[in-house]
């Protein structure tokens, strides 16, 4: 790795403007976590598998462990930490896993989350189906996915009936 | 009074958990802190010849341990205590910890990892149970047997030798009895967590070591790092992190990797995090022991089971770890929920050069319970009996005893369990319906069933043995605080303690606060496994309240009913007249509990939540695919503490479980776990599960809080018989082996067939 | 560059499997030539000699081609059963065919629909027939200074009849065991048929045409003789193996049965 000389990657995350100074192939997981601090996203599995390491990448679902940070380069990323809309203000998607058991140990859940909101931006109101087909890529060994798919139906009322899709 | 038990009240770990702001041990860096890596073996046994570091990486900057920097006597204290820390000079599974590697740079220490060989001697390895038995090659102690336990009630060996002179009688019109026997076995699983095991060790000014990492038992790795190291017990601080699921996976492990990062930690004098990547953890840590049951069973007549004859075998893998309590466990739940006059269980855990197999979910049970409700369906269907009438015909009432000799002083109601089951699947309707489908229908549905319990808590004189203790502190404003060593790691402990706390206090949840586990701060309350934690650990924790509460009431600062304010300002007051406020409980077992370990005898469990499971699946008679379309899952609890939290346990057990009967298969290479990646060891994703529906009933358990028994490890017992019953039902084959996988399935149907298109075989001759 | 330096630069596209095979190790650390941001190579074209697919068009956005959807739906089916959505945003049809993964999802598709490939060098530009491109195992008519720029998939005849399964280790992210993409088209009286196409992956070093499985059946009624005929050749065509997902013997009778079932209810 060490070589190959570093790059300037540009990103926006969780719409702040960063910059970082790493070997090309280095993983958006790693930069994410390490370099940015944000380490909300996880590492489960390192091979594309678990869909721990989801994050939004110009608003499209990806593991980050697969993604060298040059392709995010000039690319705008949202990451688990981003989607609350505020300090007190929790996404539809998050409030409706807390009160659904969406969570239980917790460490699929950012990733889980992501491909949650994502679904729904895409699908407001997705049926059994495409809830499943939506969260293929997020394993969670914990809740045998029943509580999650009652969590993203939730949200999907809440979602549009609170237009923005913040709740308190 | 509150009544927060039984509501399904916001879970106080919620919020970090959706957040992204709960921290796992990865997400954690001190200053100075080095990166830890494992270097493993890469043969099944052998004598280390020689350990090479090539060149390539500056070695100069690289901590290295080896055995010769494990204090004597180089084992890892567990049970038998034969596991070393660091291979020394004998390696005797693949991936053994032989060599640590630190640095601060994670990839260079990667690097160097590569660069470690290990050159050897192989030795002769074993690797089934049955070239274990063999014994002709001895891999652990004098003969490959870890542990044997002897369940004998009545006479067995009497009926079996009788049995002649009983089929003469039925020759004269006497009693027939039927003799069915049968073999299963179910294979190795990963618990696969889907964080990986981690640990961060540093060493302290005063010679002591504080470990962090996600781990479900403190006061396990704090046993043993202060056994290992010789060190103070205060000096040594266990504390648990936010932990990603752990199933049992990080019951004992744990320990072995924390020696490991203190062992670092020691010698460059630096805080050491120790990661594994998935395929290491994969490969290396402990996985559910793999099984094998023959069953000999002898009925009546009237389909009555007269003598259960059992022989229970686990692989515990290259050193003992937990493998006797596995086997205890397995053992006890070997005969299941059935009142039998003659029982004997014939059961050992033997050794082979794998990785250690070790705690998982269910804990010997799953295995045991498997081969007999497998079973039962067998033998109901050798006596012409349907499966439920030859169950109700079987079931144990109460005031039977169980084959260890334990009374049900309560009753099981199984039969009752089973009518309900039976009509929430709309079982005999859709028996009917599949029976009467086209046969040349490529996809043939079938319904099954198990009928099985859990025993809550440690076994026997396990809890005794324990002696776990909780406490509580009130603070000067009325908060109280809750100290316990019992590790959330998804199931929700810290709701379910706030909302005990808050019923035994008569105040809000916002005011009772759960204590990070932490050695140096809560008592030992024992492990996070068996089942125990709600109903054992939670009724220390309503005890220990009691007695702040009858404290301040016997002091004369507050009523026997009183409200929250009253509570805080009687808080305050003992305060100020006496000081703090503190209140702690220790283990006791309910009067009247007696178990007798030389003999195995007596009340191996405190309770048991008992259960009806029942599973509707569609075979691809054209792949050998099978998909459970709806699961049932009935169970019987003591009271249901969180209805969310409940089902989210029941739910993600099933959805485990199902992993185990259908998809989950270890690939055994030499004794290496050849499939160690998430890509080829197949867990269940969104599109695989069926609707799992959960009902629960409740029954109080006197010594439970609220009358909760445990259901933690309850729901992995059983689903695989019930799929296994419900694959037989649909294609007519008996799938006797777990994981029942597409290319098993397929090749019983295929035989079953007759294959009945001889071109088949030619294209399988090809 | 890649004509500068032959066999250094290695294309990466989406980084689905390349990264993956990185993690492992099993790559040795080499140049990699990103192509992601390159426009030209990417999006579904419609011409007038039938639709062009730029190597970089992910298959996300193969799903959502309305286009493909409609003439080519074996493609969709096929991107469908490909990973999870963060796969299908990331991975392209390019890296599937270039990482000539024997059990890759997309390849038994582009074989019915006669795909041809257009690769680029500063040499120029060649045009090959997809069913000759893989030589054998990661053997690949593809030089080092050449990239696949387009999959081309001619117009077709109405009347195509096609099916697509996949057989995996579970519904979703998974790798096939079997994989297997067909179509025909029968006479105007429905009496015989006119012309076959069938592919499998996972059943060979490379995906295959199974073309004496179709010259069994091709220019025959499809009665139960030509369909016995043709799951019986089937063995010819295709060479199983054991691997850490299957077995040769699964992979053999499974291949016979899904096209068995197949010619059964076409």
């Amino acid at each position: 790795m060490s070589e190959v000389p570093a790059v300037t990657v540009r990103l926006t995350v969780n719409g702040r403007e960063a910059e970082v100074r790493v070997h090309p192939m280095r993983r958006l997981l790693d930069v994410l976590r390490t370099e940015l601090h944000l380490t909300g996203t996880k590492e489960g599995c390192g091979e594309g598998e678990c869909g721990a390491c989801s994050v939004l990448v110009n608003g499209e679902l990806v593991n980050s462990c697969l993604t060298p940070v040059l392709q995010a380069d000039g690319a705008d990323v949202t990451t688990i930490e981003g989607i609350a809309g505020g300090p007190d203000v929790l996404h539809a998607v998050q409030q409706a896993f807390i009160t659904h058991g969406g969570a239980q140990c917790g460490i699929c859940t950012p990733g889980m989350v992501l491909a949650s909101v994502t679904l729904l931006e895409r699908t407001a109101h997705p049926n059994d189906e495409q809830i499943r087909a939506g969260l293929a890529g997020n394993l969670c060994r914990c809740t045998g996915y029943m509580r999650i798919f009652e969590a993203v139906r939730q949200a999907a009322t809440s979602h549009t009936a609170a237009g923005a899709g913040k709740t308190k | 009074m509150s009544g927060f038990v039984g509501q399904s009240v916001p879970r106080t770990e919620g919020r970090a958990k959706v957040t992204g702001a709960a921290r796992y041990v990865d997400d954690v860096t001190l200053p100075g802190m080095l990166h830890g890596v494992t270097v493993r073996s890469t043969f099944a046994r052998g004598r280390i010849r020689d350990i090479r570091f090539a060149d390539g990486v500056p070695w100069s900057e690289i901590t290295v341990v080896t055995a010769k920097d494990v204090p004597a006597p180089n084992r890892l204290p567990l049970i038998l205590d034969d596991q070393p820390v660091l291979a020394d000079d004998v390696v005797n599974h693949p991936e053994e910890p032989v060599v640590l590697l630190a640095h601060p740079d994670k990839d260079l220490v990667e690097k160097a990892r590569r660069l470690v060989s290990i050159e050897f001697d192989a030795l002769p390895s074993v690797h089934s149970i049955d070239d274990a038995l063999a014994g002709k090659t001895v891999v652990w102690g004098t003969d490959n047997v870890f542990k044997s336990f002897l369940v004998a009630r009545g006479d067995v060996a009497a009926v079996f030798a009788g049995l002649p002179t009983i089929a003469r009688s039925a020759a004269a019109g006497g009693d027939a009895h039927r003799i069915i026997a049968g073999e299963y076995e179910t294979g190795a699983q990963e618990q696969l967590y889907i964080e990986p095991q981690g640990i961060i060790a540093q060493v302290t000014p005063d010679g002591g070591i504080t470990v962090r990492g996600s781990l479900q038992c403190p006061y396990y790795v704090h046993t043993a790092l202060v056994k290992l190291f010789g060190t103070a017990p205060h000096k040594v601080r266990v504390v648990q992190m936010e932990t990603g699921g752990g199933f049992g996976g990080k019951e004992e492990y744990p320990s072995l990797i924390a020696a490991h990062a203190a062992l670092l930690a020691r010698k460059s004098g630096r805080p050491v995090k120790l990661i594994y990547d998935r395929a290491e953890d994969m490969a290396a840590t402990t996985k559910r022991h793999p099984s094998r049951t023959r069953h000999r069973t002898v009925v009546d007549r009237e389909g009555r089971l007269v003598a259960m004859d059992i022989e229970f075998l686990l692989d515990g893998g290259a050193y003992c770890t937990l493998s006797p309590v596995v086997l205890s466990r397995g053992t006890i739940h070997a005969s299941g929920p059935y009142f039998c006059p003659n029982v004997r269980v014939r059961a050992k855990a033997v050794a082979t050069n794998t990785p250690p197999h070790g705690a998982f979910r269910g804990f010997g049970a799953p295995q045991s319970l498997f081969a007999l409700e497998r079973h039962m369906d067998v033998v109901a269907k050798a006596v012409g009996l349907s499966p439920e009438e030859f169950r109700r015909r079987n079931f144990i009432q109460q005031g039977q005893t169980s084959a260890v000799g334990q009374v049900m002083r309560e009753a099981p109601n199984m039969d009752r369990l089973l009518s309900r089951a039976l009509e929430l699947s709309d079982y005999q309707a859709k028996v009917a319906k599949f029976a009467a489908v086209d046969p040349s229908q490529s996809v043939k549905k079938g319904m099954g069933f198990a009928t099985f319990m859990h025993g809550a808590g440690f076994t026997g004189s396990g809890e005794d043995h324990l002696a776990s203790v909780v406490e509580v502190e009130a603070t000067p404003d009325g908060r109280v605080r809750v100290l316990a060593a019992s590790t959330e790691i998804g199931q929700g402990t810290n709701t379910i303690f706030t909302q005990i706390a808050a019923d035994a206090l008569g105040i809000d949840l916002g005011d009772i606060e759960i204590i990070q586990p932490d050695t140096g701060v809560v008592p030992n309350s024992g492990p996070t496994v068996a089942s125990r934690t709600c109903m054992v650990v939670g009724h220390l924790v309503e005890k220990a309240c009691g007695e702040i509460r009858r404290a301040l009431i016997s002091g004369g600062l507050l009523a026997e009913q009183h409200t929250r304010d009253e509570f805080r300002r009687a808080c305050r007051q003992h305060f100020d007249e006496q000081g703090p406020l503190r209140g702690s409980s220790r283990y006791e077992p309910p009067p009247g509990i007696h178990w007798d370990d030389e003999t195995y005898q007596g009340d191996a469990y405190g309770a048991y939540a008992w259960a009806v499971y029942v599973a509707e699946v569609s075979v691809d008679t054209i792949t050998g695919e099978t998909k459970v379309d709806d699961f049932v899952a009935l169970q019987e609890v003591g009271r249901v503490i969180h209805p969310v939290l409940a089902g989210g346990q029941i739910e993600g057990g099933v959805a485990q479980a199902i992993g185990y009967a259908l998809y989950e298969h270890v690939v055994w290479r030499d004794g290496r776990m050849a499939n160690a990646q998430m890509t080829n060891y197949i867990m269940p994703t969104s599109m695989d599960l069926p609707p799992i529906r959960v009902y629960f009933e409740e029954q109080p358990y006197a010594h439970g809080p609220g009358g909760a028994k445990g259901i933690g490890e309850l729901p992995m017992d059983g689903v695989a018989p019930a799929i296994a019953n419900a694959i037989e039902a649909a294609v007519g084959v008996p799938m006797n082996s777990i994981p029942i996988t597409p290319e098993l399935l397929l090749d019983a149907i295929q035989r079953a067939e007759g294959s009945a298109d001889p071109r088949d075989e030619e294209v399988a001759r090809v | 560059m890649l004509a500068a330096a032959p066999g250094k630069w290695r294309p990466f596209a989406g980084g689905t499997d390349l990264m993956v095979q990185l993690e492992s190790g099993a790559l040795p650390e080499g140049q990699y030539l990103g192509l992601w941001k390159l426009g030209e190579l990417r999006g579904v074209r419609e011409t007038s000699a039938g639709v062009e697919i730029g190597a970089l068009t992910t298959y996300s956005e193969i799903l959502a081609s309305d286009l493909l959807g409609r003439e080519y739906p074996l493609l969709g089916q096929a991107a469908r059963e490909t990973g999870g959505v963060a796969t299908q945003n990331r991975g392209t049809i390019g890296g599937n065919i270039a990482n000539a993964s024997p059990a890759a999802d997309t390849p038994p598709a582009l074989l019915v629909y006669d795909a041809e490939l257009e690769l680029i060098s500063v040499r120029g530009t060649r045009r090959v027939p997809y069913d000759a491109f893989h030589r054998g195992y990661k053997k690949m008519d593809l030089a080092p200074d050449e990239l696949i720029a387009r999959v081309r998939l001619p117009k077709r005849a109405p009347g195509w009849r096609e099916h697509y399964r996949k057989v995996g280790t579970r519904k979703a992210q998974a790798i096939s065991k079997v994989c297997l993409a067909a179509a025909l088209v029968m006479d105007a009286t429905g009496g015989a048929v006119v012309d076959v196409r069938i592919a499998l992956g996972s059943v060979a070093p490379t995906v295959v045409r199974a073309r004496q499985a179709e010259a069994a059946i091709r220019g025959q009624p499809l009665d139960a003789a030509a369909v016995e005929a043709a799951v019986h050749a089937l063995a010819q065509d295709i060479a199983p193996i054991d691997d850490i997902r299957s077995t040769a013997r699964y992979r053999l009778s499974v291949a016979g049965r899904l096209l068995r079932d197949w010619l059964r209810r076409v």
